[in-house]
């Protein structure tokens, strides 16, 4: 690092709570004049927070920002704006049947006695454009661009603000290898020019090709700001997982202690070169009956991804998916759900549970059509179902008619597995089960996986969670920017072995056989 | 959890299963008190008469918006309805029937399309099919009023059974219906499910879709037989006049009675007794000699104050 390069941005013991509960604790944040920073951490970890902070979007309960030599407390964004601190965001603000030199300078456009001077306004986005090394035409239609140059147009419009401070929020999420390549040369122009860059992502890659340092948060708390030719891929990992590869954690989850049926039977699914949208490699997942395989890896890596696609909710590119050996064609959940298959969503809220609805009526939604006659539900049948299971799973309510959403996130995570125990399943997808889950309804969501799986049911479970994969698992699949890169079984099924596996990739461990 | 406390007292007093029907009595009472001749057998049937297509339309609406839509199309339905009706009403009364009531569904089905399959706001798009059908109606009839003669055709709008009028009888049936399907079906189950969170009801392997078309035929079907019945009580196919404001009236009905906005629940009761708070207050207005308009203004208050105590809870 060198020694003359001044702070531009310092933000000292940054806390915020939203209603209560804290997401920043007291985070530091330092950014220097023509840095590349990067700011990384899972889910919870606080840096969308802290860059709305940044940007005046929120505001701070305490601490103190200071900006060139003063103390700021932006109020709004316009505020952070006008003094050259600029957010561009994955979902990009542009008007599409603008030009892009209107979109450039859309609300402050050069104007003589009222009216817009054209011929100035294109000719200052050309110079912007041109400072950024981008051959777009200042008078096409923003809507007539790909997604990468709308991207460039939206910073051209911050440059064009005088931005000092740059914040890009997952620049790469919607980007083709060749574009991301374009918008590199964009960043490291920036930075010749002196310009500061708060850079948000989870691809390790990306991080080590453009980042001068890194600003890991985890928990909303500071974890390590380094730079990153300091930091080894390995430790980055840790740092953002809060693990520790030589870390010996054993017996942390309920599934410790449980016997791993190690027999192998009859193989229940099998997807073979599923592929996403952008995404270069391609996942390959097995799984057996009686047997729970774990996915690793870290946020946007594809997990989800994997899950929802197996399940028909999302499209694939590509791809065959085969349960207990007959081809799948998914269309829809509904597709999914007939072959024999359930999935858990990783936010409940959004698409889990349905709040005003009583916990008997979220429990049977999936089965409805089994308590069905000639269109109309048995309400018998469906009070003895769920009378079964609120004690099977020892689910926590006044009453069954109590609405779901009054009920602990524990509870209400029993009751969605329940909807799907209460239907013929094969086949479980869990994503994330036991996120935001207090440590006894966790421990009995743990062992009632494991119960299935020991019944025959087949599981597929993501975890940010390694221990859960060390120890739940029988076999773990890793995955890194959409490609299965490594699987763990056996003895190198360790906490070290996975974090390698998020960390370096396929190099370090026996690549995923087809 | 704790939230629920706060401002509870407005709440449960339009507790949907218990502040609107109080209001209705109330509004009766009061009305049985200082309005001469209110509260006779003749003036209650009289208005439950008059609500009765309005009754028709918001059932259909109740539906549309438990599945957080909405269908402005109603009225211009009855006005297609009512003037093919008068138009082949020579042909045989079935086939008139049959006809207007298959463009009826025709409608709902275009709306479905476009609202579940093409995703389109269903705000705009039924407010195009609004102008639209209404515009066909016009074409259809050539801008005329179209009388017509045909005894039982009139008796479904003019008829009674014993006391009670048979538009009343049709109402009540199709509540009863209604109310059943919301309760009991799997068809009304799904419904407040898409209602409730589209997104997990089709995680759920609900075909959200099939429930939003069938939302749509259901609101489009009663709306046609809103506009058969009107036509029949009138003798005319009046394409210009027939279920104007209809789908506003409807709206007010659900809205009034407790179905909130957001989706996710249906209550038909509500809507029963939404509509009839609305025509009391009418009825009340027009025996007291009062000027229309200061019943428009009353009503108007009641729905913004029906949905202030139904917006949404911070939880």
């Amino acid at each position: 690092m060198n020694q003359a390069t001044s702070t531009v941005l310092c933000m000292t013991d940054i806390k915020k709570s939203f209603s209560g509960v804290p997401a920043l604790w007291g985070v530091n944040f330092e950014l220097q004049a023509g840095e590349i920073h990067a700011l990384v951490g899972e889910n919870g970890a606080g840096k969308s927070t802290l860059i709305k902070i940044m940007t005046g979007a929120y505001r701070r309960d305490s601490g103190f920002i200071e900006y060139g030599q003063n103390s700021v407390a932006f109020q709004n964004p316009t505020e952070a704006q006008a003094v050259g601190i600029i957010a561009v965001y994955q979902e990009i603000q542009l008007v599409g049947f603008r030009t892009v030199a209107e979109n450039i300078f859309l609300g402050r456009e050069p104007h003589s006695f009222g009216i817009i001077d054209r011929r100035r306004m294109n000719t200052g986005a050309a110079e912007i454009l041109r400072r950024l090394g981008l051959h777009i035409n200042p008078r096409s239609p923003v809507g007539s661009l790909n997604i990468a140059h709308r991207q460039m147009v939206a910073i051209a419009r911050a440059i064009s603000f005088g931005a000092r401070v740059l914040i890009l929020d997952e620049p790469t999420s919607s980007l083709t290898q060749t574009e991301v390549s374009v918008l590199f040369d964009v960043i490291r122009r920036l930075k010749s020019q002196g310009t500061s860059i708060v850079y948000v992502s989870h691809r390790l890659e990306e991080l080590y090709a453009v980042c001068d340092r890194v600003t890991v948060l985890r928990d909303g708390r500071n974890i390590v700001t380094q730079p990153l030719t300091t930091l080894s891929r390995l430790d980055l990992v840790c740092h953002m997982l809060g693990r520790k590869p030589d870390q010996v954690s054993k017996g942390v989850t309920a599934f410790a202690g449980r016997p791993q049926n190690a027999v192998c039977r009859s193989v229940l699914l099998q997807a073979e070169a599923l592929k996403y949208q952008h995404c270069q490699g391609s996942v390959s997942i097995e799984v057996r009956h009686g047997e729970i395989v774990g996915l690793a890896g870290l946020l946007g890596s594809g997990r989800s991804e994997t899950a929802r696609a197996l399940f028909g909710a999302q499209p694939l590119d590509d791809g065959t998916v085969k349960l207990e050996g007959k081809l799948l064609e998914l269309r829809s959940p509904h597709d999914a759900i007939n072959a024999g298959m359930a999935f858990l969503s990783e936010d409940r809220k959004a698409d889990g549970i349905i709040p005003e609805l009583s916990v008997r009526e979220n429990l049977t939604l999936a089965a409805l059509p089994t308590l069905t006659q000639w269109g109309i539900v048995s309400r018998k049948r469906q009070d003895k179902l769920v009378n079964r299971f609120m004690q099977r799973l020892s689910i926590k309510a006044v009453s069954a008619e109590q609405k779901i959403h009054e009920l602990s996130g524990g509870n209400q995570q029993k009751v969605l597995l329940a909807r799907w125990l209460c239907k013929n399943t094969k086949l479980l997808l869990l994503d994330e089960p036991t996120r935001g889950i207090d440590i006894g309804a966790k421990g009995e969501i743990q062992r009632l996986i494991a119960e299935l799986a020991e019944q025959g049911l087949g599981v597929l479970m993501i975890s940010s969670e390694v221990e859960e994969l060390v120890e739940g698992c029988q076999r773990v699949v890793v995955l890194r920017d959409g490609q299965s890169v490594a699987q763990l079984s056996g003895e190198q099924k360790n906490l070290q072995a996975i974090l390698h596996a998020i960390a370096e990739g396929a190099d370090c461990q026996q690549a995923v056989g087809g | 959890m704790k939230s629920k406390k706060r401002g509870s007292g407005w709440r449960t007093l339009w507790h949907p299963n218990f502040g609107a029907p109080a209001a209705l009595l109330i509004l009766y009472i009061a009305n049985a008190v200082f309005t001469p001749r209110f509260a006779t057998v003749s003036n209650t049937l009289n208005m439950l008469l008059q609500v009765s297509t309005t009754m028709l339309i918001a059932v259909g609406m109740t539906f549309v918006i438990a599945s957080r839509g909405i269908d402005l199309t109603v009225g211009s339905t009855m006005a297609l309805v009512s003037i093919i009706v008068a138009l082949l009403i020579n042909h045989g009364m079935v086939i008139a029937i049959w006809a207007a009531l298959s463009a009826a569904l025709l409608i709902g089905l275009i709306n479905g399309f476009l609202i579940s399959r093409l995703k389109l706001d269903p705000l705009i798009t039924t407010l195009a099919a609004l102008i639209m059908w209404r515009g066909v109606a016009q074409v259809v009839g050539d801008g005329r009023i179209v009388p017509f003669a045909h005894p039982t055709l009139e008796a479904l709008g003019k008829g009674y059974v014993g006391l009670i009028p048979i538009q009343v009888v049709i109402a009540a049936v199709v509540v009863a219906s209604a109310f059943f399907c919301v309760r009991s079906t799997l068809f009304g189950r799904y419904l407040v499910a898409v209602g409730g969170n589209e997104a997990a009801a089709r995680l759920t392997g609900i075909r959200t879709e099939r429930v939003k078309y069938s939302v749509y035929l259901i609101s489009a079907l009663l709306a046609g037989l809103a506009g058969l019945v009107e036509t029949a009580r009138l003798a005319i196919g009046d394409p210009s006049k027939i279920g104007v404001n209809a789908e506003f009236e409807a709206i007010a009905a659900v809205v009034v009675g407790g179905t909130p906005f957001s989706g996710g629940r249906a209550n038909v009761l509500g809507t029963v007794v939404g509509a009839l708070i609305m025509q009391v207050i009418s009825t009340s207005f027009n025996m007291l000699l009062i000027p229309f308009t200061w019943s428009l203004v009353l009503k108007s208050l009641i729905i913004l104050f029906a949905v202030f105590v139904q917006r949404p809870q911070e939880v």
